[in-house]
């Protein structure tokens, strides 16, 4: 029976999360941004929410019963509300587990999930995106060949969060018709990671490039094995988790603007009292909540294991346009106030700017 | 818990009317649109006795109330919800068509908001029996759209206090032919008892089709929705009982005063911008489905999660157009349940009307325009829906004025504070 309210469970971990966002990354954001650095005890509050493990069934050392897209989400959007760099340095293991965890082989499943949920955060993370205009997940630009029981990678990555740190990265890779993802351990020979990236938005976010030259690893290594893993599928949880992350931006930056504008007085009244303004807050109050309800039905179409493509590129396409749209209008809403660092909405728009980007950079 | 399932009895309505659309709306969709002063009775003739069997509420809301299931535990109402499903199945057959629809309409949601159990028995039993029939709501006049409490239609009570006598002209009345005239129904006429009262003084009325004084005036040539008659009503010195005044005639004083009085046509609009806006999309829905199909056949296909540089023109305005129309079909979705569930909807009734009026003008116009020549020719029926959707935008409160709605919602204002 339709319905668009979260279970009480589900509310439960939203308000949590809502806390620590509210509590702990909003007011952590500005120096993070500025300095590009993100506080340790941060990280670890956060890992302490248990959101992964939780995802992770209790064979493979997780809490959880079965992994769920829309808790996920649910959770996903409540980190951005606080900040994006923070909210995607929290979910970079998600890069490697919910891969290994879907399309993983039993073996794969059981070598790598524990050692990642049952300790402290780890930095486990993967490489999809490349250095390009056209960086295209179903067309790869780096090639990974079969040699007997070897597979020989080689290419040139971008936007891989924690790469310095990282214990072991999943690679997609061209492997002759189709993108494949491939477990590389941190060390091994030709994988190079470069210097830090710097972009426009998430600048708290430590991204790096990544060099592959003549990576030899076992066939072993390829996830899922024999029969590969599913692009498609993993996609569509990129898909829905950047949805969410959209959302959450938005709302923040909507409910800023909208404060503001009933403080900010001009002409003897809130500025808030002037339609021009209030149409715009009223447009953007209506596409944060048509993108979350797109975003709810795309997840509850992967949860229930229908093909979710259609709905989560719809629901991606619609949360990256709303993004930008929302914190445009909240700079708009400032004035010049919002185009003045101290206030948070510059950098929710930089941020925002992002999300036709990140395709790959978050999974739920 | 998040669930998008939609209910079987839901999905069976949407099928079955679907079957209609396709053998009877569409085949004649075209010839009312070009005979506007004709009225579609084969169409009236057939679905008549489905909505009669109902109550007479097109399909009514009140299926569920009570009802349980085997275990015996109460099952969630669904009124709204089906009623959304069905508004929106019929506009994809054909809008002008479903307008037309025999039953309640406006005017019949006008008696079930604000009237008394007696009166709701009084006047609505008659959609359960008989021949067809109409009831529609006359709120506008020629100098009051929007702004509704500038209306100037006055009732005054006769000198022996037994009837209203009520003086003034109403306009763009959907279906006012068919209610005022051409059937045994009824017009809800807004007037003021006080107009020094403002918007405490607005009360609706209920005039009995045929009742001396009350004319249809003109009819309309419109852009589209032509199937359907708009009407000119003037009252003078149209008498009518006094008991079809709906809910009390007391002008109530004080600070909320103006909320009181004018929260019945404020409630009904609550239950029925949902399904306006489900109008629209089921019009919006029509035009995707037949150009997305049209550019198919001819190899313009989309395909979804292709990277953009690798997308053509076409799938981008086909994916556009796609998501637009869910976006707002989730949020009409939203306000109905709401409504369902008995909880306060006037911002999503708001929300979904803002969002689907919009939607349903973007997808329409963008049809016409992908199919060249073929969508601007009236070989098709994708320019009638072009003409058809864009009321949307327009009536049961324009774009802005729900706009409006929303910001006061949003921002804690009063209709004072933010004008």
């Amino acid at each position: 029976m339709i319905s668009f309210a979260p279970s009480e469970e589900q509310q439960l971990i939203i308000d949590t999360v809502r806390r620590y966002a509210t509590d702990r990354l909003r007011p952590a954001a500005y120096d993070a941004d500025e300095t590009r650095t993100i506080p340790p005890d941060i990280v670890a509050r956060g890992w302490d929410l248990g959101l992964l493990p939780s995802a992770i069934p209790e064979q493979y050392g997780g809490f959880g019963e079965s992994h769920q897209a829309l808790t996920g989400a649910l959770a996903a959007e409540e980190l951005a509300y606080g900040d994006l760099a923070m909210a995607l340095h929290l979910m970079t293991p998600n890069l490697f587990a919910i891969p290994v965890l879907h399309c993983g082989t039993e073996e794969q499943k059981a070598k790598w999930l524990p050692r990642m949920v049952e300790g402290g955060f780890a930095p486990y993370t993967a490489a999809l995106i490349e250095p390009r205009w056209s960086s295209d997940p179903h067309t790869m630009h780096t090639v990974a060949e079969r040699e007997g029981n070897m597979y020989e990678i080689s290419g040139h990555k971008a936007l891989v969060p924690l790469a310095a740190d990282a214990q072991a990265f999943l690679v997609y890779a061209r492997d002759g018709d189709s993108t494949q993802a491939f477990i590389i351990e941190r060390g091994t020979e030709g994988l190079a990671v470069l210097e830090r990236e710097s972009y426009m938005g998430i600048r708290a976010l430590p991204t790096y490039e990544l060099r592959l030259d003549d990576v030899r690893v076992p066939v072993s290594c390829r996830l899922g094995g024999e029969q590969g893993s599913d692009l498609e599928l993993l996609l569509n949880y990129s898909r829905v988790a950047l949805a969410a992350l959209a959302v959450g931006v938005a709302r923040g930056a909507f409910e800023y603007a909208r404060d503001y504008a009933k403080q900010r007085e001009a002409f003897g009244k809130p500025i808030a009292q002037n339609q021009a303004i209030a149409f715009m807050l009223a447009e953007m109050a209506i596409e944060i909540d048509a993108a979350r309800l797109m975003m709810y039905e795309a997840a509850w179409h992967l949860d229930k294991g229908h093909n979710a493509t259609q709905t989560a590129v719809l629901a991606k396409a619609y949360a990256d346009e709303m993004a930008l749209v929302v914190t445009d209008r909240a700079v708009q809403i400032l004035g010049g106030h919002g185009y003045i660092r101290e206030h948070p909405v510059e950098r929710w728009l930089r941020n925002g700017r992002g999300f036709h980007t990140f395709l790959g950079l978050a999974m739920v | 818990m998040i669930d998008f399932e939609i209910p079987t009895p839901i999905k069976r309505q949407v099928q079955f009317i679907t079957m209609l659309g396709e053998q009877v709306m569409r085949p004649v969709a075209r010839y009312y649109d070009e005979h506007e002063t004709e009225r579609p009775w084969d169409y009236i003739n057939l679905i008549w006795p489905t909505v009669r069997d109902r109550g007479g509420r097109s399909f009514s809301v009140d299926d569920t109330r009570g009802s349980v299931d085997k275990d015996g535990k109460p099952r969630p109402r669904i009124g709204y919800l089906m009623l959304a499903h069905t508004v929106e199945a019929l506009s994809w057959g054909d809008a002008g068509l479903y307008l037309c629809t025999p039953g309640g309409a406006l005017g019949g949601a006008a008696v079930d908001a604000t009237g008394t159990p007696e009166q709701k028995e009084r006047f609505l039993k008659r959609f359960g029996e008989g021949e067809p029939k109409w009831a529609a709501m006359a709120m506008t006049e020629p100098h009051a759209g929007s702004d509704t409490a500038a209306i100037r239609t006055t009732a005054r009570l006769s000198e022996d206090g037994k009837e209203w006598i009520l003086n003034g002209e109403k306009i763009f009345v959907t279906g006012g032919l068919m209610a005022a005239r051409e059937s045994p129904g009824f017009v809800v006429v807004w007037a003021t008892v006080d107009p020094s009262a403002g918007r405490a003084g607005m009360k609706p009325f209920v005039v009995e089709s045929g009742t001396p004084g009350m004319t249809v005036a003109k009819l309309e040539h419109k852009h589209g929705i032509r199937a359907s008659d708009t009407a000119a009503i003037v009252l003078s010195d149209c008498r009518i009982p006094y008991d079809n005044i709906l809910g009390s005639a007391e002008v109530a004083k004080g600070d909320d005063a103006g909320h009181k009085g004018f929260k019945g046509a404020m409630r009904t609009f609550d239950a029925t911008r949902p399904l306006v806006a489900a109008s629209a999309l089921g019009i919006a829905r029509a035009a995707l489905e037949f150009t997305a199909s049209y550019l198919k056949d001819r190899g313009v296909k989309v395909r979804y999660g292709i990277a953009p540089h690798l997308q053509t023109a076409m799938e981008r305005d086909l994916i556009q157009m796609e998501m637009q129309h869910r976006a707002a079909w989730l949020l009409v979705l939203k306000a109905v349940t709401k409504m369902d569930a008995g909880e306060d909807n006037a911002l999503e009734a708001s929300m979904s009307k803002v969002k689907a009026g919009q939607v349903a003008t973007f997808v329409s116009q963008k049809a016409v325009e992908l199919l060249g020549p073929e969508g601007y020719s009236c070989k098709l029926l994708v320019e009638k829906w072009m003409r058809d959707a864009r009321i949307n935008d327009i009536y049961e409160g324009t774009g802005q004025i729900n706009r409006l709605i929303v910001a006061r919602r949003l921002l804690g204002y009063s209709s004072r504070e933010l004008r």
